[in-house]
């Protein structure tokens, strides 16, 4: 039976759940002018979320409910990023949706259930929290997507995300199923055990490959990105930088669980099959990415590119490639909000922003966010001193480690082509001549533009003084 | 005599073969109501299997849940939506014959991978309820609100955000539709429907037209 000590230890969850289901009942009461208090409350809800985090960190890893919640340090980071990922995705939000009559209560308890999906999985100890954390983040996300019901880019959008993602579902249950028959269990910390002594290792094996796809999907991998381009460019884009930002957290979280915890000992198995994901998401990332002119568009496949960058740190298979491959984790989900931030605060009402050529003479007309938007495009290229680029050389450093040294080369070669786009947004901003009669500045009130500014600066701060969280994302592996 | 565990091995591959062939079916004719009623077969042969398995509670609250009532809400739907077949169908038969290859190879695959052998090893693991000394239900009941609390409490959150995403992409609010307004018509008074006119029993012969009060023809 669980005891009051199980509880202290899922307490941050639980307080979420509670905050969630009253921010709903507030929302039903409320009237739609109020409605801003609900947007500073939600805020307030995730800030405690991080506090309670950190605040009741165990020393050492603890498990609750019978080994189905783990709380260590690996959860608590990326519980902490994925909360203040979220804070930052609301600030930016707020705006764009009260332009856009899509202000409403759900999009904050729809997102607030998304983040507890995501803090469950990365804290999974169980196959079976592994699926339900997953579901709960993927559902709130399919119907974040198809939050503007009146466009049809967005249902469309909305429902290849919910095929495709059931399609994934399906094949990572058929996985845990095959594991589960090889092994007889679904606790990880068993699995880990028992994967050894399996007397069936080819089922095992085949288990593994129906969750890498599982995982693969999660991540927005090549061959299974077909859903990111439409749904980044398909959504809101307040809804466009929530998907492209805190979930890529908890997409490492289950790649770590399933593979590192449950199924470690199969290193030798999943890394050649992760090392394909990575060069293909690289390739595809990077070469389909340099033909777009929408810049949504543009951005999934950089995301795409990006989660091949994260597996070179996973095909390491140790300590010192999952700590860069988290850290590229959490420089991605930080450049990844600045950067659908800076398109969230130059629309308005009737204008999007999505198009490259929106931005054509930006820096004549707001040098600000010319500035701003040249950072984070740098960031997300990897020209040094931006935080992009240490995640980038701390993951190829694993793979080089691990023996996988063409790997490296490859990720290098890419990334070089991948400078093209980049450069090309920041070319089109400070080079070409401005459209007439547009005009485009930095919209929202003041707490959106300190934010933004903070944000891109803390990809300048942390690019430079990236050792302290680097030593956190390798402490957290380490015993 | 057939031995029982041989007859068990029948069984199931028979309940298998069912469930496969049906689950072919649901995506391959013509009729979407036959197409409906093949998806009940599927699911009714899913729960001769788990009956199999000595997992008797799944194997009815499939069928009472989602034979019962699911699945006869699809029904009614289906028949009442006017779904042009065709054009349903025009991609799939194309991609067909592809489809069924790729299908038979990765059958192949998974047979030879996994071995057909490995199969016959165990027919079923030991049933965990009758381990315990208790019926199947109890023993479910006992490991839903013990060992897996938690998932069983997540699943409900799910559905909850099941819920809310429902309203959320359904509930529309038009103006100037004439609501039902519960609180109104429960508030009324007898006075507000019915007025009690007084007048004359008997009504007079031949009435005149009040002067200045005409209508113009």
């Amino acid at each position: 039976m669980p005891n009051f000590n199980d509880i202290l230890i899922l307490l941050p969850e639980l307080y979420l759940v509670a905050a969630a289901c009253l921010l709903l009942l507030l929302d039903a009461f409320m009237k739609a002018e109020q409605r801003p208090l609900l947007h500073w409350l939600s805020i307030a809800v995730l800030l405690v979320g991080i506090y309670l985090v950190v605040e009741g960190q165990p020393s050492q890893a603890v498990t609750a409910f019978n080994g189905m919640f783990v709380r260590d340090g690996v959860a608590e980071i990326l519980k902490v990023f994925a909360l203040l990922t979220t804070v930052l995705v609301f600030i930016y939000a707020k705006p764009y949706l009260m332009d856009r009559k899509l202000f409403v209560g759900e999009f904050y308890t729809l997102t607030i259930f998304a983040v507890i999906g995501i803090m469950l999985l990365v804290s999974a100890g169980n196959l079976i929290m592994v699926y339900l954390g997953l579901e709960l983040l993927t559902l709130s996300s399919y119907a974040l997507v198809a939050l503007n019901r009146d466009s049809r880019l967005s249902s469309e959008a909305a429902i290849k995300y919910f095929v495709l993602g059931a399609l994934a579902s399906g094949m990572l249950l058929y996985g845990m199923s095959m594991v589960y028959g090889a092994t007889g269990t679904l606790d990880l910390a068993h699995l880990h055990v028992a994967a050894t002594q399996t007397s069936m290792p080819h089922l095992l094996v085949f288990g593994l490959i129906f969750m890498i796809v599982g995982i693969g999907f999660k991540l927005g991998a090549a061959p299974f990105h077909m859903w990111i381009p439409d749904v980044y460019q398909g959504s809101p884009t307040a809804v466009t930088i929530f998907i492209g930002s805190a979930p890529k957290l908890a997409a490492f979280g289950m790649a770590y669980r399933l593979l590192a915890s449950g199924l470690g000992d199969l290193a030798y198995d999943w890394q050649l099959m992760l090392a394909c994901l990575a060069v293909l998401s690289l390739a595809i990332g990077n070469i389909v990415a340099i033909v777009q002119s929408n810049l949504k568009r543009l951005l999934a496949y950089s995301t795409i590119s990006h989660m091949g960058y994260l597996l070179l740190g996973l095909v390491n298979a140790g300590p010192e490639g999952y700590a860069s491959a988290l850290f590229y984790a959490i420089s991605y989900a930080l450049t990844g909000a600045a950067a659908f931030g800076l398109i969230l605060a130059l629309a308005r009402a009737g204008f999007e922003c999505e198009e490259i050529d929106d931005l054509k003479g930006l820096n004549q007309r707001s040098p600000w966010a010319a500035f701003l938007m040249m950072l984070v495009m740098f960031s997300l290229a990897g020209v040094p001193p931006l935080f992009g680029f240490f995640g980038k050389l701390m993951v190829f450093q694993a793979a080089i480690h691990a023996g996988f040294l063409w790997l490296a080369i490859v990720g290098a070669v890419f990334a070089i082509i991948g400078l093209y786009y980049y450069l090309r947004v920041v070319k089109v901003m400070y080079f070409d001549k401005p459209v007439e009669g547009t005009e485009i500045r930095l919209q929202g009130d003041v707490s959106v533009r300190v934010v933004l500014s903070l944000n891109v600066r803390a990809l300048l701060v942390l690019g430079i003084g990236w050792g302290p969280l680097f030593s956190w994302c390798q402490r957290v592996f380490v015993g | 005599m057939i031995d029982s565990s041989v007859f068990q091995l029948v069984c199931f591959y028979a309940f298998a073969a069912v469930t496969v062939v049906a689950a072919l079916g649901v995506i391959t004719l013509r009729n979407t109501v036959h197409a409906v009623l093949s998806l009940v077969l599927t699911f009714f042969s899913t729960a001769c299997i788990w009956l199999l398995a000595e997992a008797e509670f799944l194997a009815i609250a499939l069928v009472v849940v989602y034979v019962g009532a699911v699945m006869v809400l699809f029904l009614f739907v289906v028949m009442m939506l006017d779904i042009d077949r065709e054009q349903v169908r025009e991609g799939f038969i194309k991609y067909l014959p592809v489809g069924i290859i790729v299908a038979l190879v990765m059958l192949g695959e998974m047979l030879a991978l996994i071995g057909v052998r490995a199969m016959h090893e165990q027919v079923m693991g030991a049933n965990p309820a009758t381990v315990a000394g208790m019926s199947n239900t109890e023993w479910l009941g006992h490991a839903l609100y013990t060992e897996f609390l938690l998932p069983f409490e997540i699943a409900a959150l799910i559905l909850t955000v099941g819920v809310v995403a429902a309203v959320v992409l359904t509930l529309r609010h038009r103006t100037g539709v004439r609501h039902q307004q519960a609180s109104q018509q429960v508030r009324v008074d007898a006075r507000d429907r019915v007025r009690v006119v007084k007048m004359a029993a008997v009504v007079p012969a031949a009435p005149q037209p009040a002067p200045g009060k005409e209508t113009t023809p």
